[in-house]
């Protein structure tokens, strides 16, 4: 049993403590924009925000989580209006089968409020999620776009 | 913004449960029946009778245009809706698209055609047929509008689906007319535009399924949630080939969650329980004892071993491609070139393991899956199920990748199996990334030794080409085998047709040993193309090097009689520059192949510290496809068949020990990151007349390229891979 804040909401979930966050997210309380990829936090499509930072969360535990502020992408619009970084994404037209986006998009978010205006090395650095698609062309594109925006 | 994208017809019909919310919407198709059509979240429910199988149009005008092929992000959906809508002359910004179902398709004589999605066809195999189905849809509406004003249907003319009456200057609109329109008798014939006039196709477009993948909203297999549904993890016997001895299932009896343990066929157990992790867990504690058989035995060495007996001469092998006597003119020769290549096994590791939903009950079997080809997985569902076609049916959902993986059906079959044994209860089946890895239909491995012979004068006048390994149709489609040989061997070789050799040698032997070890093959994008393209354009650069000419012109020197071939390679080494200095540091290499309908080349600079760390600078690729339907996915496609392509080269590599697969999970099967991305630029240089295909020949050229590349910059030829096992990695 555990007490989650997830976009800003408190939802309990009846889990065990070592439960990964990944999956009380997705099957208990059911948002499933969060994808899972690995389970070994390599690809990052379950990237989500703990108190801000990007983690993956297949490798934090809801014991870890408990009483943190966790959002998702499901939490990153704000007031209807969606985060630049989705704006980006879609002016862009970034995604191709999309299921490591969610993931992506986190993560970025999480690097320009950090970072408003990364530099190419900087997202060399900070970006490490997998996209087998291989959009990572449009994804620098977006993430300038969204520095900018 | 289009908003209206096709699988909220879908997911509507889904449960969609929120933290929130916890809403169940009820389980109902995508659409009820052949005629109906459901509307799209927000707006009112209503019937409105399809004009034609391809296009139904609501009376609010929106266009309704239904796609059999699958969506994998090849931007498929919106190739064909784009033709569709070209033909129609209705308002793109109208458009939404569906999918219909393969029953639904069954039941109406195929009305649909081929759902296959692989081997680059989804455009190419359909365009002719989508395109006639908009044109006729286009004829009928603008009947019906003539009809109703009494006039000549010749003195109308439609634009962005509003219908005029020249002479009067009436106007109406498709949606006010598409009722009386599906009424009328379809025309016997339409004409269709000539792509110099096309407006909607031709034109870089905006994807219709942008949005749903930005917000999480985008439905894919892993996220069906039914009423009552529970999850299924599973263990196949991890030796390809062997039994599930036993299994201890009182040893997880009274684990949470656990509702039952099922035998899956004589190979695999699953673990039923309310959540998939609790599933999982289960079944990691579940004690299973194997039958691994005399698959055990084999590894990487021994088949490697195996392959290379293929390679010698005395050992029989099928003659793909052959001109002269290219044995007689290599014996002759004034000069011998000689060099054995491999190429190993790789997994698809698409990002969404595979997995798909069953509801079985005794009358009915509905599959939800995301899957690269309808019609396989509904005939995999009545094998499976039992059932007869009409009591059987499967939903597609987006898939979270494919690549050829989701072509096949094996996680299909599994899955009823499951639910067979539990009527009435919706089962998700779900694997793991190591069951994913492990389990996979791998790309084929196979040896190739070239030897390439030159006269006095250092012309090129005979070249044996011959491969030793693992044919994928033997495995998956051996019907499709000729008197027992395989004829797909020789894509990218191939004497004619859609991968045709770009090269002319007086004498060429081009042929294959087949030998195939037990470690499932399938179609992995690119499929022959890339090691074939490997094997080759490496090796001619080798022989341009043993003749002491340029790579580029000495490849230009064999092609005369391949003017496509040539076209896109000229193409890439003007835009790259070749034959000017590069800069500092950075060395070039080119490639080209034909695959899939396509004439493709790619040129890359690279830099190269400490001979083993490679920058990738920048890659050049161009493409004559005969047409480009959407530029701007044309151009994603290529970019990102270099960076599976190159993945494969660097990182990839599937190696077998005691029988099975060794790589587990990202951390021993990597991928490229943003950080290893190349600038790609792709140059399209379609000249039209033909069809050909854009989701996989360009990785043909994408690791050669590099290779050679290599090789200018070190002087070293690689010809064994992944380069992981060489040292050898991104800078």
């Amino acid at each position: 049993m555990a007490n989650l804040k997830i976009n800003g909401k408190t939802i309990t979930v009846d889990v065990e403590d070592d439960t990964p966050l990944l999956w009380a997210i997705r099957e208990n309380v059911g948002l499933t924009g969060t994808k899972y990829g690995c389970g070994i936090a390599q690809c990052g499509a379950c990237t989500v925000h703990i108190d801000g930072v990007a983690m993956r969360s297949c490798g934090v535990t809801v014991s870890e989580a408990a009483g943190k502020e966790i959002t998702t992408i499901e939490g990153l619009e704000v007031n209807g209006v969606m985060h630049k970084v989705q704006l980006a994404w879609i002016a862009n037209d970034v995604p191709q089968c999309g299921y490591c986006q969610s993931g992506m998009i986190m993560a970025v978010a999480a690097l320009l409020k950090e970072n408003p205006k990364p530099n190419d090395s900087d997202i060399n650095d900070a970006i490490t999620n997998i996209c087998r698609c291989g959009t990572f062309q449009q994804v620098r594109e977006a993430i300038h776009a969204a520095a900018n925006a | 913004m289009n908003q209206h994208v096709m699988p909220k017809l879908n997911r509507r019909a889904f449960v969609i449960g929120t933290a929130t919310a916890g809403l169940a919407l009820g389980l109902d198709l995508p659409f009820g029946g052949p005629s109906v059509v459901r509307a799209a979240d927000g707006a009112p429910e209503v019937n409105t009778p399809e004009v034609n199988a391809w296009v139904v149009i609501r009376p609010d005008d929106t266009v309704v245009i239904r796609i059999a092929r699958s969506e994998m992000g090849q931007g498929t959906l919106t190739g064909l809706a784009q033709l569709v809508a070209e033909e129609l002359e209705c308002d793109w910004s109208k458009v939404t698209t569906e999918y219909p179902t393969p029953g639904q398709s069954v039941a109406r004589k195929r009305a649909w055609g081929d759902f296959s999605t692989g081997g680059s066809r989804g455009i190419r195999t359909s365009q002719d047929y989508v395109r006639k189905g908009g044109a006729t849809a286009r004829v009928m509406l603008i009947q019906a509008a003539a009809n109703e004003w009494k006039v000549p249907p010749a003195e109308c003319k439609v634009s962005n689906g509003v219908i005029t009456h020249t002479p009067s200057g009436r106007t109406t609109t498709y949606g006010k007319v598409a009722e009386a329109a599906a009424k009328l008798e379809p025309p016997a014939d339409v004409k269709l535009k000539d792509p110099k006039d096309w407006t909607i196709a031709g034109k870089g477009l905006k994807r219709l399924d942008t949005v749903d993948k930005t917000t999480g909203k985008m439905i894919y297999g892993i996220d069906v949630k039914l009423p009552g549904m529970l999850n299924a993890a599973i263990k196949d016997c991890p030796v390809f080939g062997g039994k599930v001895k036993s299994f201890d299932e009182a040893k997880i009896a009274g684990m949470k969650g656990v509702k039952k343990v099922v035998p899956v066929g004589d190979s695999a157990v699953a673990v039923v329980a309310d959540t998939w992790w609790h599933a999982k867990t289960a079944l990691d504690a579940l004690p299973i004892v194997w039958d691994e058989g005399d698959n055990a035995k084999v590894s990487s060495e021994t088949i490697a071993k195996w392959l290379a007996e293929g390679l010698d001469n005395a050992q029989p092998a099928y003659v793909g491609n052959q001109n002269g006597d290219a044995k007689a003119a290599i014996a002759g020769a004034a000069k011998k070139v000689e060099a054995v290549y491999s190429y190993p096994y790789q997994n698809h590791a698409t990002m969404e393991p595979m997995n798909a939903t069953v509801l079985y009950t005794p009358d009915k079997c509905e599959v939800w899956c995301g899957t690269q080809n309808g019609e396989a997985a509904f005939a995999a569902a009545l094998e499976a199920s039992g059932l007869p076609a009409d009591k059987v049916d499967v939903h597609k959902l987006m898939l979270g990748g494919g690549f050829g993986r989701r072509g096949m059906t094996d996680y299909v079959r599994q899955a009823v199996a499951i639910a067979k044994q539990m009527p009435g209860t919706p089962i998700k089946l779900l694997w793991s990334r190591e069951e994913d890895m492990q389990h996979g239909k791998y790309h084929p491995i196979t040896q190739c030794k070239l030897t390439g012979a030159f006269d006095a004068d250092n012309n090129l006048v005979a070249l044996h080409y011959r491969l030793s390994g693992q044919s994928i149709l033997f495995s998956v489609r051996p019907e499709a085998l000729q008197n027992g040989m395989d004829p797909a061997a020789f894509q990218g070789v191939a004497q004619s047709g859609e991968a045709a050799i770009g090269y002319s040698v007086p004498n060429l032997l081009v042929e294959h040993a087949m030998r195939n070890p037990h470690v499932p093959p399938g179609f992995w994008r690119g499929v022959n193309v890339n090691h074939n393209a490997i094997y080759m354009e490496c090796f001619i650069d080798e022989l341009a090097q043993a003749a002491g000419q340029d790579p580029l012109e000495f490849r230009r020197k064999l092609m005369g009689k391949h003017p496509k071939h040539l076209a896109v390679l000229n193409a890439v080494a003007e835009k790259i520059g070749w034959g000017t200095p590069a800069p500092q540091g950075v060395y070039r290499g080119i490639a080209q192949v034909m695959g899939y309908g396509s004439y493709v080349a790619g040129a890359a600079e690279i830099s190269v510290t400490d001979g083993s760390k490679i920058k990738v600078h920048r890659i050049v690729a161009s493409t004559d496809p005969g047409y480009v339907v959407n530029p701007a996915q044309v151009e994603r496609q290529i970019a990102g068949s270099f960076v599976y392509g190159l993945s494969a080269l660097f990182y990839g590599g599937c190696t077998v020990k005691d029988g099975r697969i060794e790589q587990t999970n990202f951390d021993t099967y990597n991928s490229m990151r943003i950080n290893e991305m190349p600038k790609v630029e792709s140059v399209m240089v379609p000249s039209g007349g033909f069809w050909g295909g854009v989701g996989e020949p360009t990785i043909g050229v994408a690791a050669p390229a590099v290779l050679n590349a290599y090789f200018a910059a070190t002087g070293k030829r690689i010809r064994s891979f992944p380069l992981r096992n060489q040292n050898i990695s991104f800078a």
